[in-house]
């Protein structure tokens, strides 16, 4: 008689009070989080409280003492390494400092995961390496090695690696950590535009607030191993929480809910659309 | 009076106790190292024989660690047979020494002195750069990016580092017997007056596929033992920069007494044989 109801789409990237304890520190302590399919979600929080771990969980990389870590539905926390291989094809991660194969040249990087995972002919892959470098704004590098490039190509590259296979969710670990504001500009905006374009989840993780700005669809905020706050950006910086408007002083924005407009706009004349985001400081009433 | 004497007492039993701990923190940490090691061997073994096969790897390794040994093991053969011979003349020249030099020198060479020099030499070259390579791979993410990509580590970076070692540990040893014998004979032509016929005659007379197959077949071990630790202690980095260092230096520490040791044991099993 009663057809069962049909389960809710599953969430791309979801935490189930995950906890991790390194060497007796609890860095991770009952985390819940839900990424929804398509979106940017920016997990915002000072350095060394346990945000690149908690990204590691989501391609086993790292596995949570306690907890469950569901990836498109799929718990993949009893998943041995090999049965994650599936999973990590469909989760693809850029690392904080790009890692880069620096024995390979930018093409054999790129199309490391291509020639690895797929029986495509050189032909296709060359066509494919071009078209991803192209992507990330790097036509014509082909042949240089990891150590020739800036700080700033290196990320770009790690990204072309990191679509190769259009993945389904892209994990980020400080894509702006260690750039100059041009060359993190760069990326923000790069980041930005792949998320239009490959319409895939992003989950990054950064403490960098103008590039948590420029790229969230919502932000999370981790402090003391669980998320204190989850929004947008707009809430997180109007919101009366305490301790994140403490982060965000200590970001040198003024916080607080009387302030709050100003660190929003502070944040907006940062980024691209920082005429908007001046207009709208008190110093333009 | 008490008070001071339960102090006393105190402080000894903590002291003994430190003593007990330290131990026992000590062999812990050796038998992690050891069951590490095994554990991976043999994943790194069943890669072996697991797709994908990375030939062009194995072959890329085998040119680095062996072809590019060449030099080190060569030489060293050849001037420990040259020595071998002076020393051999000098120290039997009471009993005819010089009739011998053929003998002693093969013999020594390719049962012991051969494998070992050269797995020594391979040991010190090759483990340290297949750690100090792997090593500055994992602590800058590059191992964690292999299995962020669905790749194992292991098949890709450990296995063909073994199938290459294993296969060039015994060429290299081949080649510095043969080194050696020969830099034996330079001495004994020219320093000792002794015709090649000879010496090659009495190494002939002497010498068995038995002397030469328990040389080689230690030389498998040792290339085992070498591509292991040498990726182990690579995988297990932590830190930076300097522990790649730290690392590096363990594994020529840790290979050479691992050459050292299995040899007596592999000796002594040959010998049964």
């Amino acid at each position: 008689m009663t057809t069962p109801a049909s389960p809710p789409p599953a969430a791309a990237v979801e935490f189930v009070d995950v906890r991790k304890a390194f060497g007796g520190k609890n860095v991770l302590a009952g985390a819940s989080l839900k990424v929804e399919k398509g979106e940017t979600m920016v997990v915002l929080g000072p350095s060394g409280t346990g945000k690149s771990v908690l990204l590691r969980h989501i391609n086993g990389l790292t596995k949570p003492d306690a907890g469950q870590v569901f990836v498109e539905g799929q718990d993949i926390v009893p998943l041995t390494e090999e049965e994650l291989a599936p999973v990590r094809l469909k989760v693809s991660m850029l690392f904080q400092g790009g890692a880069l194969f620096d024995s390979m040249n930018v093409f054999d990087n790129v199309s490391f995961p291509m020639r690895e995972h797929t029986d495509m002919t050189p032909e296709e892959i060359r066509h494919r390496v071009a078209e991803k470098l192209e992507m990330v704004g790097l036509p014509g590098i082909r042949k240089k090695m990891p150590a020739e490039l800036s700080g700033g190509m290196r990320k770009r590259v790690a990204l072309a690696r990191s679509i190769a296979l259009d993945p389904a969710i892209i994990l980020f670990d400080e894509p702006t950590t260690g750039l100059d504001p041009v060359n993190a500009e760069k990326i923000n905006e790069l980041i930005d535009d792949l998320n239009e374009r490959l319409k895939a989840t992003f989950v990054v993780v950064t403490h960098d607030i103008v590039s948590a700005r420029a790229i969230s669809d919502r932000v999370a905020f981790l402090h003391a191993g669980v998320f204190e706050f989850v929004g947008t950006f707009d809430e997180a910086a109007r919101g009366a929480h305490p301790i994140l408007s403490d982060f965000f002083r200590s970001c040198g924005f003024p916080a607080g809910t009387a302030t709050a407009s100003i660190a929003a706009s502070a944040v907006q004349a940062l980024t691209r659309d920082g005429a908007r985001g001046v207009a709208l400081g008190e110093e333009n009433p | 009076m008490t008070v001071g004497n339960e102090t006393t007492v105190f402080y000894r039993n903590l002291r003994w106790l430190r003593f007990v701990d330290a131990f026992g923190r000590k062999g812990s940490t050796a038998l992690d190292y050891l069951g590490g090691l095994a554990e991976l061997t043999g994943q790194a073994v069943a890669s072996v024989f697991r797709k994908p096969f990375y030939t062009q790897e194995i072959l890329h390794q085998m040119d680095e660690t062996g072809v590019k040994s060449l030099g080190i093991t060569n030489v060293t053969a050849l001037f420990t047979g040259m020595v071998l011979a002076l020393q051999t003349a000098y120290s039997l020249a009471a009993f005819g020494g010089k009739l011998f030099i053929g003998r002693v020198v093969s013999l020594s060479l390719v049962r012991e002195l051969g494998p070992v020099l050269t797995a020594l030499m391979v040991g010190g070259r090759v483990g340290a750069g297949i750690t100090a390579e792997i090593g500055s791979m994992t602590v800058t993410e590059q191992v964690d990016a292999l299995r962020a990509m669905a790749v194992s580590p292991i098949q890709r970076l450990v296995t063909p580092r073994l199938i290459a070692v294993f296969f060039m540990l015994p060429i290299l040893t081949a080649l510095a017997d043969l080194l050696g014998i020969l830099g034996g004979l330079l001495i004994a032509v020219y320093e000792l007056s002794i015709t090649a016929s000879f010496y090659f005659n009495s190494i002939w007379n002497q010498l068995r596929i038995a002397d030469i197959a328990s040389g080689l077949g230690k030389s498998f071990f040792f290339a085992a033992e070498i591509a292991l630790i040498g990726c182990y202690n690579g995988l297990n980095v932590k830190g930076g920069a300097a522990a790649v260092g730290v690392a590096t230096t363990k594994t020529v520490v840790a290979a050479s007494i691992s050459i050292l040791v299995s040899d007596f044991f592999l000796t002594k099993l040959f010998l049964a044989l």
